[in-house]
């Protein structure tokens, strides 16, 4: 049992500490990248230009996280583009045109999106809708709930310091809105590690009559977990809203299919029951370094959408291999 | 029985197999002639499984001779196999249950005519190759809801269409009830006597003497003893097998006291399994239930454990009402059941020992709700300690055997001190020396006053272990049976009463 003395020092021990499982291959992918990029270009390698990428990730980073829980159970979420849409409307309505205060706003935009989720879940565990079909249904339903809420057309008008929060770097370096995602990011890592309902999910995503069959409620935290996962997304929503200083109905499409990609090269198993946070955001950085980076060789965005897919193929082909060998 | 006419169809000489620098097979010989059936016995990690890949072409020899009807025989891969004339049947059945039973058994390989597929013919060699096994069901029909001994006879029939002079069963009686078993059975005579050898492995050493002409006896990686007929006590053949003389496999009985620790009235389930069912069990008593496949013996102590719905009846802990609606909420009452389906619904293969052991106990590891990683590692060393289970927490299920991934699955349940156990099939598909190390869990179980119920398709296995036992016949309660009235002819009036 060699692996004993491993997973005390060393690279072992890092691995168990920020459970890397899974997420070495695309750590050291990440570490390339940047290299590769420093050398590549000249402005890459500057605390201004991570600063951007974090900036650029912040709302695709909150979406993995719920994301990443969905995946983890063995499910799927494709409605959260579509839920991170209905957030965005329901804040400008409530906040500019009912006039309501910021707070009361943000908290009907995070409860209608938790509605949304906890539908999919419902559909999802009493009725057995596979999750693929109930979350395709509640893309459909939350983007034409968006939709009729101003007829298609956008609201402008939030107060200033909501967009500020965006743009001023507290401290010459935090922005609001990233701060939000790194606190979300923290609280998920920390749940997923020690929570007792963190570990549930794995039992859950390894094998749900298995976990049934230990005494864990599983339809409950599967209603949680879409539940989660659609608040998140509707967070994801509040932030862009304060990004871009308005709302339309037809903002976040095709965000479920970065944020799948993201959790996916990350290291977590569309199987379930293996992967976790850390990984995701690695997923999610290897995503924003390759866009910025691209962008900053001057790479058509056309060509940019044919690298992150080969980018995919190639994180979820070499942790097959690995597997395969081992 | 038939004497062979001429040499064997097939010889094995000095095959040894290595995977890296371990050698998992050391120079085995083995014969086998037309037309008998010869039992390939051993514990398992024995080198069964190895041999009889090596045989059918999926795993390559490091070493050594093989000849086929008098031929240098090596082949390089199943299909190689299979197009020689020899067929595997596996444990874990490979149809596909949305095709027809025709499709199933010429997929691959569909008879064409005009470059389009000739249903008419596919169903005539289907219906054909059906008939030699007495097999009489329609081509067509989907595989889907077929009883398990047909789709293992279906498996059979097409390899036969392959025109296979031999046949590899591994341990094809896993998932056949008595009856099941027999007709299994009258087919394999019947392939015997159209001159077909057969190489047969199974844990059911009762079986065994049944159907076998010879029995091999391997042991890690060596054939160890052979024996010209399968006449032998059962005894001996397991001393064969584990290489120590047996004091005896079974633990003498419990001794349980006059408290009744559970009682169930009036049992009905939601599904229609079973209903009636009213028994109770006493302190440090073991309670067995017994039954044909699909009596409803499962579907009971589901029940019991919360894992199924109820329709009537109630179940009753120390004379208090806890008729359970969740797995959850009969755990907390101290009603625990080591389920029947290792692989689908007692252990999670991908993830480790540890985490296994600590999804039924989260509440035992944490506090507060948060977890230490210290804490998951120190319960499961310690249920790994106390179950004797021959591995370490960070290891993943997967690499373990069968009998120590089955410790695993107990020691996952056992470790909140629980006053009713019910087990379902404990022992199935491991070897005798993990099994006896199983029976002698379940004694001290009972000795230490907890209430056990074990459920067992192995008559020998419920009669050597329990107190008192239940029939159950097509969903209803046959009777019970004390300890001294039971024995496989009383069982079986019951059970096909």
């Amino acid at each position: 049992m060699s692996d004993t003395a491993d997973s005390r020092f060393g690279i072992g021990a890092l691995r168990e500490a920020f459970s890397l499982t899974g997420a070495t291959g695309p750590l050291i992918g990440l570490l390339l990248l940047c290299a590769f990029l420093s050398l590549a270009t000249d402005s890459f390698l500057s605390i201004r230009n991570f600063l951007n990428i974090l900036d650029q990730i912040t709302v695709l980073g909150i979406l993995a996280v719920g994301m990443t829980f969905v995946i983890l159970i063995g499910g799927i979420d494709l409605s959260v583009g579509s839920v991170l849409a209905l957030s965005m409307m329901v804040l400008g309505f409530l906040n500019v045109e009912a006039g309501l205060p910021m707070g009361l706003a943000i908290s009907g935009a995070l409860l209608a999106s938790g509605l949304a989720g906890a539908l999919s879940g419902v559909m999802i565990t009493v009725f057995a809708v596979p999750a693929f079909i109930a979350t395709l249904a509640m893309m459909s339903i939350a983007r034409g709930l968006a939709s009729m809420i101003t007829n298609g057309s956008q609201i402008i008008g939030f107060p200033i310091w909501f967009n500020m929060g965006a743009i001023v770097r507290h401290g010459g370096f935090l922005t609001m809105t990233v701060a939000v995602m790194l606190a979300v990011f923290i609280a998920a890592w920390l749940f997923q590690r020690y929570r007792k309902e963190g570990r549930e999910l794995y039992a859950i995503g390894g094998n749900p009559e298995v976990a049934r069959l230990a005494g864990i409620n599983v339809n409950r935290m599967t209603i949680l977990v879409y539940t989660a996962c659609a608040a998140l997304s509707g967070l994801g929503g509040v932030l862009l809203a304060a990004r871009l200083d308005a709302v339309q109905p037809t903002i976040g499409i095709a965000y479920e299919l970065d944020a799948i990609a993201a959790v996916v090269i990350g290291g977590t198993s569309l199987s379930g029951g293996t992967g976790g946070i850390v990984g995701t955001l690695i997923g999610v950085l290897i995503i924003g370094v390759l866009r910025n980076g691209l962008n900053l060789l001057s790479v058509s965005p056309f060509l940019q959408a044919v690298i992150i897919g080969l980018v995919i193929v190639l994180a979820v082909a070499a942790e097959t291999f690995k597997r395969a060998r081992r | 029985m038939t004497k062979p006419s001429s040499g064997p169809i097939l010889t094995l000489r000095n095959i040894c197999k290595s995977y890296g620098p371990i050698e998992v097979l050391h120079g085995v010989d083995l014969d086998v002639h037309a037309g008998e059936v010869v039992a390939l016995l051993g514990e398992n990690g024995a080198g069964k499984s190895t041999l009889s890949n090596i045989i059918s072409g999926a795993v390559r020899p490091s070493s050594g001779k093989m000849t086929w009807q008098g031929a240098p025989y090596a082949p390089a891969n199943p299909k190689e196999a299979i197009t020689a004339g020899v067929g595997m049947i596996q444990q874990e059945l490979l149809l596909l249950p949305q095709l027809s039973i025709a499709e199933n058994m010429f997929v691959g390989r569909y008879p064409s005519r005009a470059g389009r597929v000739d249903r008419a013919e596919m169903r005539r060699r289907a219906r054909e190759g059906m008939a030699r096994l007495g097999l009489d069901l329609p081509p067509g029909r989907l595989v889907a809801g077929l009883s398990t001994a047909s789709q293992q006879l279906i498996e059979i029939a097409k390899a036969l269409t392959h025109d296979a002079r031999l046949l590899i069963l591994d341990e094809p009686t896993a998932a056949l009830g008595g009856e099941e078993t027999q007709l299994l059975f009258r087919q394999i005579e019947r392939l015997k006597a159209e001159g077909v050898g057969i190489v047969y492995i199974s844990h059911r050493l009762e079986e065994i003497k049944q159907i076998a002409d010879r029995i091999v006896v391997l042991r890690d990686g060596e054939r160890v003893r052979d024996f010209d007929t399968a006449d032998m006590p059962v005894r001996t053949i397991v001393e064969a097998m584990v290489g120590r003389s047996m004091d005896q496999l079974f633990p003498p009985l419990s001794t349980p006291s006059d408290r009744i620790v559970l009682e169930v009235k009036g049992l009905k389930s939601r599904a229609g399994a079973f209903s009636g069912v009213d028994f109770e069990v006493r302190r440090g008593e073991i309670f067995g239930i017994s039954g044909l496949v699909g009596a409803g013996r499962t579907e009971l102590v589901r029940a019991i454990a919360g894992a199924d719905p109820l329709a009537e009846g109630s179940v009753l802990l120390n004379g208090q009402d806890v008729t359970p609606r969740s797995p959850r909420d009969a755990m907390d009452r101290g009603i625990v059941l080591v389920p029947e389906d290792r692989k689908q619904q007692g252990i999670i293969l991908d993830h480790s020992i540890a985490e296994n052991i600590a999804y039924s106990n989260l509440d035992a590891v944490a506090r507060g709700g948060w977890i230490a990683a210290r804490k998951v590692r120190s319960f499961a060393d310690d249920s790994i300690l106390r179950f004797g289970v021959k591995g370490r927490g960070h290891q993943k299920a997967n690499e373990m055997s069968g009998g120590n991934q089955q410790k695993v699955v107990i020691a996952k349940w056992l470790a909140r001190n629980p006053s009713v156990v019910l087990l379902d099939e404990p022992t199935r598909g491991i070897d005798v020396g993990a099994r006896s190390s199983i029976y002698e869990i379940i004694h001290a179980l009972a000795e230490a006053g907890v209430a056990v119920i074990v459920v067992s398709s192995d008559l020998e296995e419920v009669l050597g272990v329990s107190n008192r036992i239940l029939v159950m016949a097509a969903g209803r309660q046959a009777g019970i049976l004390d300890h001294k009235e039971a024995n496989d002819v009383s069982v079986m009036e019951l059970a096909t009463a």
